[in-house]
């Protein structure tokens, strides 16, 4: 039975101009220790996927319909108080903005005990020499002190790694990193894609990482999903996925990023366009949403929405004209 | 051939004083541009390459150098003086949201420029020039009369584009031009660049922290650390024999997009130092992986290692034997 289990996820948003559907049928599973990745490009809807599995969405301003069922529990049909058992315990989360996702007005310790206190059942004094471990952990120097500093006195990238421990605090057997280094320099994402691959073997936990950056998921997915305008196009092993791509989008997003060093081996070229732009989500798509920028498009996709299908036992594509 | 630079920059500098310290954004650059090329302005947060593209610009006063725009001194020259030269020398922001009036038509928005600098006699003179700049953009003729709103991130980039171009410069100062478009609508803006490049032999001054584009638009790069140049060369040394141990570290750390490809990595550590009270000596030396004890007292100054490359490293007195960095490679990999 896999760790989780998403089961046509529908996240509609309620807006002045009509109902906005972020998140349009998307199933996947994930398993113990397994790390997946969700790309694509701004408004897929990968964000508010991981949102979702956590019910992060307000209730009164967006709808989660489908089945999130996470060791057995359907997430979606318990009570408030069991979620927020589950919330940073179970499973926890790393957000994009490490400035704005720490509270400016109480200690990294506070904020690392709190959590601890609350779902581990420690004690004060205990929670912070925990505190203290964790802070370790992460790779941040003199945790003694900075336990007791506020998250302006640290940089972007500490800050990055107080919430990775943060989020690890509770030994979760789910990390859901929501573009973790985009905010990121390159140097200090190198850090911390490093720290992610300790982690990963030494706490065995399942990450669901959710990007846009393909190199980033090459060095940290073991399987892929691609995202576009709010539903799953692809999904296979992150090897297969990079070296045969089916769907037309995975193939133009493959192929539009430029590879660093191909000045050297001559390999450059004009950069493939997709031409045209996502698709408004407040817009109803009949047939396939890629249709309108795709180069392999029939009246067919213009028609029909292609269903997810399988085109080996571990790699799913959604198109009628698959490469 | 034209052998004077459009642009000139010697030991440019711009301090800025917060609360009562000195910060010294940018510390004495010097490069140039030549007509048509492509000179890339890369670096990490903090570096100082979008406040030497602001000053280069005169959006900001210098605190000392020279920028000499044509063969022409515009450093110290009065806004009165420098505003007809404006127009050899545009912007291109990184936020296409914030970089257009909202209240502006799009035929407004290209026509102020045009208007301003006197570059059509009449009225319909320049509604054929809009026309004009809205193909060469690849934007359809009836944008003209919309607001910018009704336009996704890339068509804005293409408008502040059309705007640069309306005022016909010879340079364009592309500040994270394409950092904010996503994956698949960059590449368009690339491609765009580089076509109107060909079409108007354009210079750019291209500021970016995405390597892998600079790579692919650029004739030469500068990389910048804390306020200085540490590094220049053309593109095929900086990407194929970096001599600077930054640079090396920097092209390391890009992830790169095939899986089980095992880079040789150097991962610095630490965060880069305040530019409010940076290192002494050589401002690397805290995280380079190489440091001597004089890296610690004395500033390298940039010097040339090889035809086009220069660089600031005492490593580079060294014997070549003993020198750690000569023998690497930037994008050297390590098969699994």
């Amino acid at each position: 039975m896999p760790l989780l289990s998403v089961e046509n996820l529908r996240t509609h948003f309620r807006t002045a101009d009509g109902i906005l559907r972020a998140v349009d049928g998307v199933s996947f599973t994930v398993n113990a220790g397994e790390t997946v990745a969700i790309v694509g490009e701004s408004g897929c809807g990968k964000s508010v996927t991981a949102n979702s599995i956590l019910r992060l969405i307000p209730e009164s301003i967006g709808k989660i319909a489908g089945r999130i069922v996470f060791e057995g529990r359907d997430l979606l049909g318990l009570p408030i108080k069991q979620m927020r058992q589950i919330r940073g315990n179970e499973i926890s989360m790393i957000f994009q903005e490490p400035m704005t996702s720490l509270n400016p007005v109480l200690t990294i310790g506070y904020q690392l005990s709190e959590t601890l206190r609350l779902h581990q059942g420690l004690t004060a004094a205990q929670a912070l020499a925990r505190s203290v471990e964790m802070l370790t952990l992460v790779g941040i120097p003199e945790p003694a002190k900075r336990v007791r500093q506020y998250p302006h006195q640290l940089s972007g990238g500490m800050r990055q790694r107080v919430m990775i421990a943060l989020a690890l605090a509770c030994s979760p057997k789910l990390l859901i990193a929501d573009e973790p280094t985009t905010a990121l320099d390159v140097t200090i994402q190198a850090q911390i894609l490093e720290l992610m691959h300790e982690l990963k073997s030494s706490a065995g936990a399942a990450i669901l990482i959710i990007t846009h950056d393909l190199g980033v998921v090459a060095e940290i997915a073991d399987r892929v999903i691609v995202m576009y305008a709010g539903r799953k196009v692809e999904e296979a092993p992150v090897e297969k996925l990079f070296r045969t791509p089916q769907h037309p989008y995975t193939q133009g997003l493959l192929d539009a990023a430029p590879k660093l060093g191909a000045s050297l081996k001559n390999s450059e070229g004009r950069l493939s366009e997709i031409p045209g732009m996502v698709p408004s989500p407040k817009e109803t798509i009949v047939g396939c949403s890629f249709a309108a920028r795709c180069a392999r498009v029939s009246q067919r996709c213009r028609e029909v929405v292609p269903s997810l299908e399988p085109k080996s036992a571990d790699h799913f594509v959604a198109c009628h004209h698959a490469i | 051939m034209d052998t004077t630079p459009i642009l000139n920059v010697k030991n440019l500098k711009k301090h800025f004083s917060v609360k009562g310290q000195t910060v010294k954004a940018v510390d004495g650059i010097s490069l140039h541009i030549m007509p048509g090329e492509t000179l890339s302005l890369v670096g990490e947060s903090g570096c100082g390459k979008s406040t030497a593209g602001r000053a280069i610009l005169r959006l900001i006063d210098l605190t000392e150098g020279e920028v000499e725009l044509n063969g022409q001194r515009i450093d110290q020259m009065s806004a009165r003086q420098l505003r007809p030269l404006r127009r050899h020398i545009q912007p291109v922001f990184q936020d296409p949201y914030s970089s257009l009036n909202p209240r502006m038509r799009l035929r407004d928005i290209l026509a102020e420029p045009i208007r301003n600098f006197g570059l059509s006699p009449n009225a319909a003179d320049i509604e054929s020039r809009i026309r004009q700049l809205l193909e060469m953009v690849r934007l359809p003729a009836d944008a003209a009369g919309r607001l910018p709103h009704e336009f996704s991130g890339g068509q804005r980039q293409r408008i502040s584009i059309a705007r640069a171009l309306a005022a016909e410069p010879s340079l364009i100062v592309c500040d994270e031009a394409v950092s904010a478009l996503d994956v698949s609508v960059k590449a368009q803006i690339v491609n765009l660049l580089q076509d109107l490049q060909k079409e108007l032999g354009l210079a750019l001054l291209f500021i970016s922290h995405d390597l892998a584009i600079v790579e692919h638009m650029t004739h030469r790069v500068a990389v910048m650390y804390l306020g200085r140049i540490v590094e220049i060369a053309s593109r095929e040394r900086i990407f194929g024999s970096p001599q600077h141990p930054y640079t090396l570290a920097l092209l390391s750390s890009v992830p790169v997009p095939e899986p089980g490809r095992t880079i040789d990595r150097i991962v610095l550590k630490g965060d880069v130092p305040s530019p409010m009270n940076p290192p002494k000596g050589c401002h690397f030396h805290t995280r380079c992986p190489f440091a001597l004890d004089r890296c610690k007292t004395d500033e390298p100054k940039l010097r040339s290692v090889a035809p086009g490359q220069h660089v600031a490293c005492h490593l580079h007195d060294l014997p070549p034997s003993e020198n750690p960095i000569a023998q690497r490679t930037a994008v050297s990999e390590v098969s699994s």
